[in-house]
């Protein structure tokens, strides 16, 4: 980042938002949130909506807090000791960080699917089994097997894997460990899927694939992904974010951000000066 | 000059040789400025002469005074009048070690043959000419070699080459001297095995069932038969093992599962060294606990409810042994514990699993190879284990599955065989030999399993 560039050194102490942050289908709404790592800001006062069905990209350079941001919307900082989260996260109605929130229904409801993929050191079968089971969604085994072989297909991966549903999860490619994760999220029925950079770690042609499938998943989840490539936000996301020093500087959609956006920082970063 | 005196010259020569070869290294380049136009560094040059100059003359040295006193034996019992040279073996010896003392002392005060005094006056005559043959022999080579690798510096010369290639080499020597020594030990207690079973058949030993060593070693003596049956032994120590297992194997990685997903740090840095301690007490002390304080309470415990337990019980000493090793299985499994990527943790938590069921069936699955490697490292020390044992399980080798009744074990009896005074002779002594062979292949094998199942399901899974 060129911190000496005098369009982008501007104080953005006092800035807000601009675009439409909002949703009137709101799947889930986060107001006012505050991150710290220890004594370290991480997210500052960032508000934003995930309309139902919709898949918001969030991107920005790298430690703008966009990953913190999405992590935060199903509670996995939870197991970071130094994080402390402030503000009002909601799920349609239900409050995230309410004291009597169940964490694990919580996370049953909103998946994540991370940057590097990892799929458990079990069979193909068990990893998409395991959500279910946890859950104990599955009443009988020919549930279970359907739960499976639904997860699979919707992930796109049923036909390169129904032959060697007992091979090892960790033998397959990394598009192929990474769909796997996604058909295991899949598997326990969630409404909001969040995605942690899910490609960074693929080749084009594995991203490709991963692409469409979020494409086809946005018709029965909604879905929020952080990403570094901004091709990728413009081609599977209908509204984007974009995140600066823990900021959220810009939302507006997705075509409107990367032809025509409405902040300089945005721009200096969609074009490539920063970032 | 005597031999640590040439030991002491060799190195100054060798320290000589270096300066000598770096200063002409640097002449030959012409200068501080030409070392470029040197193969290697000065320093190199100079490390080549030493080499040249000390290795072979240290060589010629060692062989020297390995074979020297042979030579100069072999010389004397030539000379030696013909009857003297029909002695037997043991005879012979006894000679000529009259033949040492007479020589060393110089004393004609001993009474002895004139034909011994000859040849003690004949010993001291051939040692002396054979050690200043010795430092002619060094001074001229050292100092040869010297010169001709000093001669031998120019430009051209690869002397980093040729040190690295000679250093490498040495490191070979020092990695051969722990193989060396494992074969050594192998070999050694193979051949006494052998001889033992030369007087105990293989398949008595192996698959006896009494255990009774005790035997007359000459024939006026009273003594046992000799029965040396071992299965009694192995199925004690296989008895106190699995006693020991069943106490360190929950417990020990239970405490790894506490101190690694659940303890806060500072419960973690005060827990994790304690049990560090407890590794490293003596493993003799752990031998009194166990005779002194475990096995009483046992005992009396035992007959409160009307148990008789002898007091040098299986139970004490497997006890005691695992509590011994739990802290093995506990920091073993600690760090497979901790070497289970964060990722995982992250993706059983994220779809909603709760810590105890992602340690359940994520953490552990993942550790498990690295588990049950370090179990069965744990298995075979508790087999080697010996002084718990001698201490708490008692001699009597009885073939029981009891563990309140008194056992012995392979390491007790190797132990109780071999201390004292012995006759390498009798098939008593060479039984320990056999023991102890057995107890290294069931080790190796055990060790060699651990390792096949830590490599096999790594490959598999990472």
């Amino acid at each position: 980042m060129n911190e000496n560039d005098p369009q982008i050194s501007q104080d953005i102490t006092n800035l807000i938002t601009v675009g439409n942050a909002f949703s009137e289908h709101a799947k889930m709404s986060m107001r006012n949130v505050n991150v710290f790592y220890a004594d370290k800001q991480a997210i500052h006062d960032v508000s934003l909506d995930i309309g139902k069905n919709e898949v918001v990209a969030m991107i920005g350079p790298s430690g703008c807090g966009k990953s913190t941001f999405l992590r935060c919307m199903n509670r996995m900082n939870d197991t970071i000791d130094s994080c402390r989260i402030e503000g009002d996260f909601r799920l349609e109605e239900d409050d995230i960080y309410h004291p009597n929130q169940d964490v694990v229904a919580l996370r049953a409801r909103v998946g994540i699917v991370f940057q590097k993929p990892n799929p458990f050191p079990k069979s193909i079968y068990d990893n998409v089994a395991y959500g279910p089971k946890v859950h104990g969604l599955a009443s009988s085994k020919t549930d279970l097997d359907e739960i499976v072989e639904t997860s699979l297909v919707r992930a796109g991966l049923w036909n390169e894997v129904k032959d060697r549903l007992t091979a090892a999860g960790t033998g397959l490619s990394g598009g192929q460990q990474q769909r796997l994760c996604i058909a295991r999220t899949i598997a326990v029925g969630p409404e909001v899927i969040l995605m942690d950079e899910p490609c960074s770690a693929l080749d084009p042609i594995a991203t490709a694939k991963i692409e469409e499938l979020i494409a086809e998943l946005s018709q029965n989840f909604t879905i929020a992904i952080v990403t570094h490539s901004m091709q990728q936000a413009a081609r599977v996301s209908q509204r984007t974010a974009y995140f600066h020093m823990g900021k959220l500087i810009e939302v507006n959609d997705t075509k409107k951000v990367f032809t025509n956006p409405e902040h300089e920082l945005t721009e200096a970063y969609i074009t490539g000066r920063f970032g | 000059m005597n031999t640590s005196m040439l030991l002491v010259i060799a190195i100054i020569m060798m320290a000589m040789a270096f300066f000598l070869g770096r200063k002409r290294a640097i002449t030959v380049a012409g200068g501080n400025h030409g070392i470029r136009n040197l193969n290697s560094l000065p320093g190199y040059y100079g490390t080549l002469s030493a080499l040249w100059c000390g290795i072979p003359s240290l060589l010629i040295l060692a062989l020297w005074v390995i074979f020297d006193d042979y030579i100069i034996i072999q010389i004397i019992i030539q000379e030696l009048p013909t009857s003297s040279q029909a002695l037997s073996e043991s005879e012979l010896g006894l000679l000529l070690n009259t033949v040492a003392n007479i020589a060393l002392n110089n004393s004609s005060t001993l009474v002895a043959e004139p034909f011994i005094i000859e040849a003690a006056d004949r010993l001291n005559g051939l040692k002396s000419i054979s050690q200043m043959a010795l430092s002619v022999v060094i001074l001229c080579v050292a100092m040869g070699l010297a010169l001709f690798s000093w001669l031998r510096v120019n430009t051209q010369l690869k002397a980093r080459v040729k040190v690295e290639n000679v250093f490498k080499i040495v490191l070979l020597l020092c990695a051969s001297i722990a193989v060396f020594t494992t074969a050594g030990i192998v070999f050694s207690v193979i051949f006494e095995s052998i001889k033992f079973f030369q007087s105990v058949p293989f398949f008595d030993f192996v698959f006896g069932l009494q255990w009774s060593p005790q035997m007359a070693i000459r024939a006026d003596q009273i003594g046992g038969s000799g029965a040396f049956g071992a299965v009694p032994l192995f199925a004690g120590t296989m008895l106190i093992s699995v006693i020991a297992m069943i106490i360190a194997v929950p417990a020990g990685l239970m405490a790894a599962i506490y101190l690694s997903e659940y303890a806060s740090p500072k419960v973690r840095t005060i827990v994790k060294p304690a049990l560090e301690v407890l590794a490293g007490v003596p493993t003799v002390v752990y031998g009194f606990f166990a005779a002194l304080t475990v096995a009483p309470y046992l005992r009396d415990t035992g007959s409160m409810f009307g148990l008789s337990v002898s007091s040098e019980s299986a139970l004490a000493a497997g006890l005691v042994m695992g509590v011994m090793i739990i802290p093995f299985i506990s920091s073993l499994s600690d760090d497979v514990i901790n070497a289970v990527p964060q990722s995982l943790r992250d993706g059983s938590l994220g779809l909603g699993a709760t810590h105890s069921e992602t340690i359940k069936q994520v953490i552990i699955p993942a550790a498990l190879p690295g588990i049950v490697g370090g179990i069965l490292l744990a298995v075979s020390r508790a087999i080697g284990e010996t002084m718990i044992v001698v201490m708490a399980a008692g001699l009597a080798a009885n073939l029981t599955a009891n563990p309140l009744e008194s056992v012995t074990t392979v390491t007790v009896q190797i132990v109780t065989l071999l201390v004292g005074d012995q006759e390498f002779n009798s098939p008593k002594t060479l039984s320990a030999f056999a023991l102890g062979l057995m107890l290294f292949l069931i080790t190796l094998a055990l060790n060699s399993i651990a390792l096949m199942v830590v490599k096999k399901y790594r490959e598999q899974y990472e």
